[in-house]
């Protein structure tokens, strides 16, 4: 090997090393996160701890079923509100956002996008909270689906985006009406990552907290009722893990390890979709 | 004139301009294409062929920017008047682009049956029998009917292309709009719907966009040739390819220039 081949040879090695040094530190702190939280929270994670509700402050046992249940509803709820405006308004950006006022709903979305999550936590409490006196479940719910409607409007938008302008073109062809092209090729064709959007949103808002400390407060006792304060696992976290109770820090790793489980399976959940059909838009 | 006496007319462009915002890429342009018969637009890349066809199915408006004048006469209405419905046109006149393009959610079965389905003609017995006539008009049903409920996209590229035809034909439509069908298409497959525009000129009154000559030669029997946007000649083709009248013509075909 002549000296020039073997520095070649030598440096794309070094480069190789660094890359994956650096690739790995990344991952690193997923990895660290999550052992961490595995060590610290697993020996916790009873039957108990997913059907009890909290005791007494003080008193050991328990569970968090109230949070567990909770964060179902608040985030459901959410989903149900977000997900259908989110990606009504993506579709038309995508479609008809050509104008005038689609720049201005894409700018508005990026605003929003990058507004902090406890801003639109007090937006919510002034609109929700103060004129109805109460703090509730709905009004958190609403919190996160204002933050969840930009992020949706924009992912979908750019999945409508990728579906071929062909396709539009053959079923106009066929004497399809605009917007029956739109909602049943374009947006069919392009479902797959749509759901993924979806699914990466509710994943991304089902860790919110700052959004839920003026709105849905948190509540220690089991509820349904959307109209009353909600506990929710993050907020749990919050109350425990600053809480002086060597019992509460126990439950407040239990319950981060749920909550990080409960993302992580959303988020394999849309990866999964997304190998499913996703690779079928050309 | 092309048209014969005893062939009715079915479509007629009279004076068409078509403007990409000022750009004028088809000029004052006045062409009949008879009823069942089979009339091929050739010419250079650019010169407006396939514009000149968009704007016989009004696809050409719904690009941003575009604009006609003049006027396209379908049976002697101007399908450019305020009363017509782009949407009722597009239903009359079938139309296959350069790449296929099966809808990728839909099975082979649902694709044909999607011009159907937007015609509001729901009853699935009708529907069947609509899509298993539609395959067989393009040489398709032989391949497929074993395997009606399976993606389209599992099948070929040629009989991708075949399926689009049939998707085209199954509303019925009067006239089918073919804008370079066998461009992506290998030797057999373009053969295959060389084939069809033979078959299908006795159901439907065809129009073929071509940048291939020795293509509109095989398929057609009236050609018109166009050059930077202007229609320079058009007559029999058989005429057209021996003895054409124009010099650019004659040039084009005898491939000094394009």
């Amino acid at each position: 090997m002549s000296g020039r081949a073997l520095r070649r040879h030598l440096a794309s090695r070094a480069m190789t090393a660094v890359v994956v040094v650096l690739s790995f530190t990344a991952v690193l702190a997923l990895l660290l996160i999550l052992g961490d939280l595995v060590l610290k929270g697993a020996s916790s994670i009873d039957w108990a701890f997913f059907t009890k509700s909290p005791v007494p402050a003080g008193q050991s046992g328990g569970g968090v079923a109230n949070a567990i249940v909770g964060t179902g509803i608040i985030v459901g709820l959410a989903a149900l509100i977000g997900v259908p405006i989110g990606v009504a308004a993506g579709l038309y950006l995508a479609e008809y956002g050509s104008g005038r006022l689609g720049f201005v709903v894409r700018f508005i979305a990026d605003v929003l996008n990058g507004t902090p999550s406890i801003v639109v936590g007090i937006v919510a409490w002034t609109f929700i909270v103060r004129p109805t006196h109460g703090y509730s479940a709905l009004a958190g719910s609403v919190a996160l689906a204002i933050l969840m409607i930009p992020m949706l409007a924009r992912t979908t938008e750019e999945m409508v985006r990728l579906v071929p302008h062909s396709l539009r073109e053959a079923a106009l062809a066929l004497g399809y009406p605009r917007w029956r092209t739109s909602l049943k090729i374009v947006a069919r064709t392009a479902l797959g990552g749509i759901v993924t959007g979806c699914l990466v949103g509710i994943a991304r808002i089902a860790g919110e907290t700052a959004p839920l400390l003026f709105t849905a407060l948190g509540n220690l006792n089991f509820s349904v009722d959307i109209t009353q304060p909600m506990q929710s696992l993050s907020l749990q976290i919050y109350v425990y893990a600053t809480g002086p109770f060597e019992e509460w820090h126990r439950l407040a790793w239990a319950s981060a390890l749920v909550l990080m489980g409960l993302v992580l399976i959303i988020s394999i959940t849309a990866r999964w979709v997304t190998r499913q059909r996703y690779g079928r838009i050309r | 004139m092309v048209a014969s006496a005893n062939t009715r007319l079915r479509l007629e462009a009279a004076h068409l301009t078509a403007l990409f915002g000022q750009h004028r890429a088809v000029r004052d342009v006045s062409l009949l294409f008879p009823a069942h018969v089979v009339t091929a637009i050739i010419g250079p890349s650019g010169c407006g062929k396939s514009t000149l066809l968009r704007c016989l199915n009004r696809m050409h408006e719904l690009t941003p920017g575009a604009s006609v004048q003049g006027d396209v006469l379908l049976d002697n209405v101007n399908i450019y008047a305020d009363d017509v419905s782009p949407i009722e046109l597009r239903r009359r006149i079938g139309m296959v682009f350069q790449r296929p393009t099966p809808f990728p959610t839909m099975s082979i079965s649902d694709n044909v049956a999607a011009g159907l389905r937007v015609n509001g003609r729901q009853k699935s017995s009708d529907v069947d029998d609509a899509v298993a006539r539609a395959l067989q008009q393009a040489a398709l049903w032989d391949e497929v009917k074993d395997r009606l409920h399976t993606s389209a996209l599992a099948l070929s590229g040629g009989q991708q292309q075949r399926l689009c035809i049939a998707r085209a034909v199954a509303p019925q439509p009067e006239i089918l709009l073919l804008d370079e069908p066998t461009a992506s298409l290998d030797p057999a497959g373009t053969q295959r719907i060389e084939e069809l525009c033979h078959a299908l000129k006795r159901l439907y009154t065809i129009v073929i966009v071509t940048h291939n000559m020795q293509q509109a030669a095989r398929v057609s029997d009236y050609t018109a040739f166009m050059y930077l946007g202007s229609l320079i000649e058009v007559g029999k083709t058989n005429e057209l390819f021996t003895k054409p009248k124009v010099e650019q013509t004659e040039a084009y075909i005898t491939g000094r220039f394009g």
